[in-house]
């Protein structure tokens, strides 16, 4: 007969790596059914907290990876448990003791970052490509505003309308902003949560310190995953900047009156919250009332917005992992999108634009429905 | 000027203290301080042996001052004051160190605890050096009760203290007695009907010769302090001439304007002119005069009461000219015994309250299952589908920091009668959805096992969701609750007719309002904060104000019962007094100095100080009786004229110069 003695020394190891909060957990079970995997496949939370807490972790099983780091279970938490630390102090035990295996999707990124810093393995020196001909000038002490693109926008070629998008506005808007130069890194975010404690350290110093010796003091960011790692994580490790999301960014504009449309956008458009901007942020109206501010645009809402809006499947370095079809956040959401009669599917984050468009075209839709950042759906209407 | 003798008692307090102060050092320290004759250790100061090592001090060494170190001044000082008196000295020559809150609770560096005692130790020393006697004065307690809030705490208090012939006032703000218990159907684990118990108090308090009921009234101001308080009451107008009303109804029965019904969660509907609920005492009949045709047209529209109310009680004056009326009050004593509010569900979206029609709370299936309810006792869905299937949701709103994150202590047991109830009325499957189970009263555990026997299928997990979006064949028209069975360790999707929310309880939403009016503290939780959670459970700060039942926290019938008792208890120990003590420690004025400004009235939240003309000067004079010695008064006096009796100048800065020192 299996008998289980408490291994106190694995809890000590997650309780080491962050994972204190696991101690408050009372075993309600209300984390596994806020959790959306357990839509479409089984996933048990709370029996993540229970093995951690009594040592009985199965540091190799494939569950360790499967968090998306989506908060729906935090928001809800009786005990007010930071699950998601302690989903990522087992990660960081298995990335950083070798105690159990790291998926080869994630790894690979996770070496691309460490190595070039950024997940696609492309070039440092291209980063800044994608701007081409718009000529974007380079950030430079007194520069009002740093824009910072995201890894995806910059680098892949799918994604890069977002970064263009905002430059564009941002060039007609006339506003003093620039890049940063070619040794700018991945933020981190995403590494960090997929348990890369120590890649991620060195990509925030490096950072930090390009911003501090750049002068940077404002930064506009395209990704709300960059957006909570600049505002909340790396001001404990010394880089203070005033952090604004493009969606906040035009919602301002738009409300002072400086951001005019010129153009007509006669579409139905569905707004997926990020889960990065809201639950993590709190930012849930900024992008609905830029939205709703071009003309034409009629502003659909899925019927579990906001609070409740079920992530695309792209947090916590999900997004370099293969989901099987069929447990594809971002394919229900589609789904949902057609049965409304939704034509755009707008988006704020370049994690979501990668898998709905993934979802759009592999479910045979991409016929019906586009999937838009807020960023580019504004460039096309001013 | 006699020479000071100090007598300086180290408490171990068991090992609470002892295990982290050195104590031996401590004492023999303290015995090498000025003034200082003798000083001792002892395992339990507070014990009988404890007190007369004091005692037999005081008179075989003639000590004339005493410290004490030991808890907290609020658990103990008053015990030393009464061993310095009965060993024959002034009790106020007396001063308490306390070395077990300020140090050995809250330091674990045995070393520099010690040192810490030592310095609390000294200014004690060097304090009570300046001690001086004070005398207390007795005044006459008035023996009225005033008890707030007429559901089973209130009546209960009211009765005991009535029942000695002793006059109560009971405030209620509802048009009748009886509270929420008057809207319970049966009461768990022994399945009593809730009425059947409660109905003959409730007759008892309405005829006691001795019990005045204010119902449709509230307490709009209290001053004074414990022995002669003043309350104003405000008697809302009725717009009903009382003494002519006989309770027939007929008023209700015409009466066209309708709204939902209080007293039945809702459930049912009630007119504008109405009877709360048949067993409502007194069994007047009262108009909401928001809702009234006749009064918002000034008495151009309606009137169907007046038409039909033979014997007068409503005529154009009453509902036109009756006015609210302000009742003054004296008492000695005040129990406040205000009751909770059912937690609002509709803030939890995902449970779908408001939302389906068959989602309720424990309040409404109450009157479902009560056989004077909307449905007669019969549990059907609210379109009169019978219930073959019900989910139980426990903790609905407690037990979680994002709404409350104290336990309720009576959901658990009320969703077990639920289960028995829809076992036994329809017959229904009955899935009782919890954390844990706390069934820790009389009978209670015993009650759990018997549901088990009943059949009730107990799921261990908080529901996440209530849906109607059915995915089977199964699950068609029903509501599915959806939860993961943590003892399974896997989601499980129940498909019921009907769900009940076991909502928490909290505390009142003007409960601020009501503590401010009584001057007793609220703790986070937003209930009335005790005197002392274990030692003093039914006191306030306020001497002379207690509280009793769900005010202070979420309780069930049984401990609310013995509570309210327990505030009869306290208030009829004043009675059989019959005076109150006053605290010696308070301000005093010197005439020389004072320049009459009345800072000092102003400040005072107790009304004590007064200027008044004095051989042709403003001085301020105050009144003893209402001094409670807060020290507000000394602090904002511009001259320095105002001081506090056992709080001077000299006492306090020979403390606070004795801690200064290294």
């Amino acid at each position: 007969m299996e008998v289980l003695s408490p291994y106190k020394e694995a809890t000590d190891v997650i309780l080491e790596a962050g994972g204190e909060p696991l101690k408050l957990c009372y075993q309600c079970g209300l984390c596994t059914g806020t959790c959306p995997w357990n839509t479409v496949r089984s996933f048990i939370v709370r029996r993540m907290m229970r093995e951690a807490q009594m040592g009985a972790t199965d540091f190799g099983s494939e569950d360790v990876w499967t968090c998306v780091t989506c908060r729906a279970c935090v928001k809800r938490c009786p005990r007010g448990v930071e699950i998601i630390d302690v989903i990522r102090a087992i990660r960081r035990a298995v990335a950083s003791m070798g105690i159990g295996v790291v998926p080869d999707a994630l790894r690979i990124s996770a070496k691309n970052i460490a190595g070039v810093g950024n997940p696609l393995g492309e070039a440092p020196e291209k980063r800044n490509d994608w701007a081409g001909e718009l000529k974007v000038k380079d950030f430079a002490p007194g520069t009002d505003v740093l824009y910072f693109p995201c890894c995806v926008p910059s680098y892949d070629p799918d994604v890069k309308g977002v970064a263009r998008s905002t430059a564009a506005i941002l060039d007609k808007l006339g506003v003093d902003y620039g890049l940063i130069g070619t040794d700018a890194k991945c933020c981190g975010e995403a590494i960090r949560k997929a348990g890369h404690e120590e890649t991620f350290q060195s990509l925030a110093q490096s950072n930090i310190n390009l911003f501090t010796e750049s002068g940077v003091k404002t930064v506009l960011v395209s990704s709300p995953h960059c957006y909570h790692t600049f505002k909340a994580e790396y001001p404990e490790l010394g880089g203070q900047y005033e952090v604004v999301h493009v969606t906040q960014y035009l919602a301002e504009l738009i409300e002072k009156g400086d951001l005019k449309f010129s153009r007509k956008l006669e579409k139905k458009v569905i707004y997926s919250d990020p889960c990065y901007l809201g639950r993590h942020n709190d930012i849930y109206d900024e992008p609905r009332a830029v939205l709703k501010a071009i003309p034409g645009v009629e502003l659909l809402e899925f019927p579990d917005a906001r609070e409740e809006g079920l992530c695309c499947g792209g947090g916590g370095g999900r997004i370099w992992m293969d989901t099987p079809k069929g447990e594809r956040f971002s394919d229900i959401r589609t789904e949902q999108a057609a049965e409304m009669g939704a034509e755009v599917i707008a988006v704020a984050c370049p994690y979501c634009v990668l898998n709905y468009r993934d979802s759009v075209l592999s479910m045979g839709k991409g016929e019906a429905i586009q999937v838009k950042d807020v960023a580019e759906l504004v460039a096309e209407a001013i | 000027m006699e020479e000071i003798r100090t007598g300086v008692y180290i408490c171990h307090c068991g090992l609470t203290i002892a295990g982290v102060v050195n104590v031996e050092e401590l004492t023999e320290y303290a015995e090498s301080l000025p003034n200082v004759v003798v000083s001792r250790e002892y395992r339990y100061m507070c014990s009988d042996p404890g007190q007369d090592l004091i005692k037999k001090d005081i008179k075989e060494l003639g000590l004339n001052r005493v410290v004490v170190a030991s808890c907290s001044p609020r658990m103990h000082e008053p015990t030393f004051r009464k061993t310095v008196e009965d060993g024959g000295l002034n009790p106020y020559l007396y001063e308490h160190a306390n070395i077990r809150e300020h140090c050995s609770w809250v330091h674990d560096d045995k070393e520099l605890a010690t040192k810490k005692s030592k310095d609390l130790v000294r200014a004690a020393v060097k304090r009570v050096f300046h001690h001086e006697s004070l005398v207390t004065r007795e005044i006459p307690l008035n023996p009225n009760v005033l008890v707030i809030g007429g559901g089973i705490a209130g009546m209960q208090a009211a009765l005991d203290i009535a029942d000695g012939h002793n006059k109560v006032y009971l405030v209620e703000r509802d048009p009748s007695i009886g509270g929420h218990m008057a809207q319970l159907d049966r009461t768990f684990p022994t399945l009593d009907c809730s009425e059947c118990i409660l109905t003959p108090k409730m007759g008892d308090v309405g005829h006691h010769p001795f019990i005045e009921l204010l119902t449709y009234s509230e307490v709009e101001e209290v001053s004074g302090s414990i022995g002669d308080f003043k309350v104003k009451v405000r008697k809302k107008a009725r717009h009903i001439d009382e003494s002519k009303c006989i309770g027939c109804n007929l008023c209700e029965e015409k009466c066209p304007w309708k709204t939902d019904s209080e007293f039945e969660a809702g459930m049912a509907k009630r007119k504008a002119v109405y009877i709360p609920f048949a067993q409502a005492i007194p069994n007047i009949a009262v108009v909401d005069a928001d809702l009234c045709a006749y009064i918002q047209s000034d008495g151009k529209k309606c009137g169907a009461c007046i038409k039909l109310c033979d014997a007068g009680a409503i005529t154009p004056e009453t509902l036109l000219k009756q006015t609210d009326e302000i009742v003054e009050l004296e008492v000695g004593t005040i129990i406040v015994a205000t009751g909770y509010d059912q937690f609002d569900p509709s803030v939890i979206p995902q449970y779908g309250y408001k939302k389906y029609d068959n989602v309720l709370t424990g309040l409404e299936f109450e009157r479902i299952t009560c056989a004077a309810g909307p449905t007669e006792g019969k549990i059907v869905t609210k379109d009169g589908r019978p219930v073959e299937s019900i989910g139980i949701v426990h903790c609905v709103g407690s037990r979680d920091e994002n709404y409350h994150e104290y336990c309720s202590r009576v959901c658990c047991m009320y969703g077990l009668k639920y289960a028995h109830l829809s076992k036994e009325m329809a017959n229904a499957d009955v899935y009782e959805f919890y954390i844990d189970m706390r069934c820790f009263g009389e009978g209670y555990e015993e009650f759990y096992k018997r549901l088990s026997e009943e059949g009730v299928n107990f799921v261990r997990g908080k529901v996440a969701r209530i849906t109607d979006e059915a995915q089977t064949d199964e699950e068609q028209g029903k509501l599915i609750v959806v939860s993961e069975d943590t003892l399974l360790g896997k989601m499980i999707r129940v498909p019921v007719d009907m769900v009940i929310l076991c909502s928490a309880l909290e505390a009142r939403s003007d409960a601020e309002n009501v503590g401010k009016v009584f001057n007793i503290n609220r703790r986070a939780d937003g209930f009335f904060l005790e005197r002392h959670v274990k030692l003093d459970p039914v006191a306030t700060p306020t001497d002379g104000v207690y509280i009793a039942g769900c005010c202070e926290a979420p309780r069930d019938i049984p401990d609310t019962v013995a509570q309210a008792e327990a505030a009869a208890g306290k208030a009829l120990s004043l009675i059989s007094k019959g005076t109150v003590t006053l605290e010696a420690a308070i301000s005093t004025v010197d005439e020389a100095i004072c320049h009459g400004c009345g800072r000092c009235e102003e400040i005072c939240a107790f009304s004590a100080p007064n200027v008044v003309t004095k051989n042709g000067t403003l001085v301020s004079s105050v009144n003893e009786a209402l001094c409670k010695g807060c020290g507000s008064c000394a602090v904002v006096c511009p001259t320095g004229a105002i001081a506090i009796k056992h709080f001077t100048q000299d006492e306090i800065l020979a403390q606070v110069s004795a801690l200064t020192e290294a």
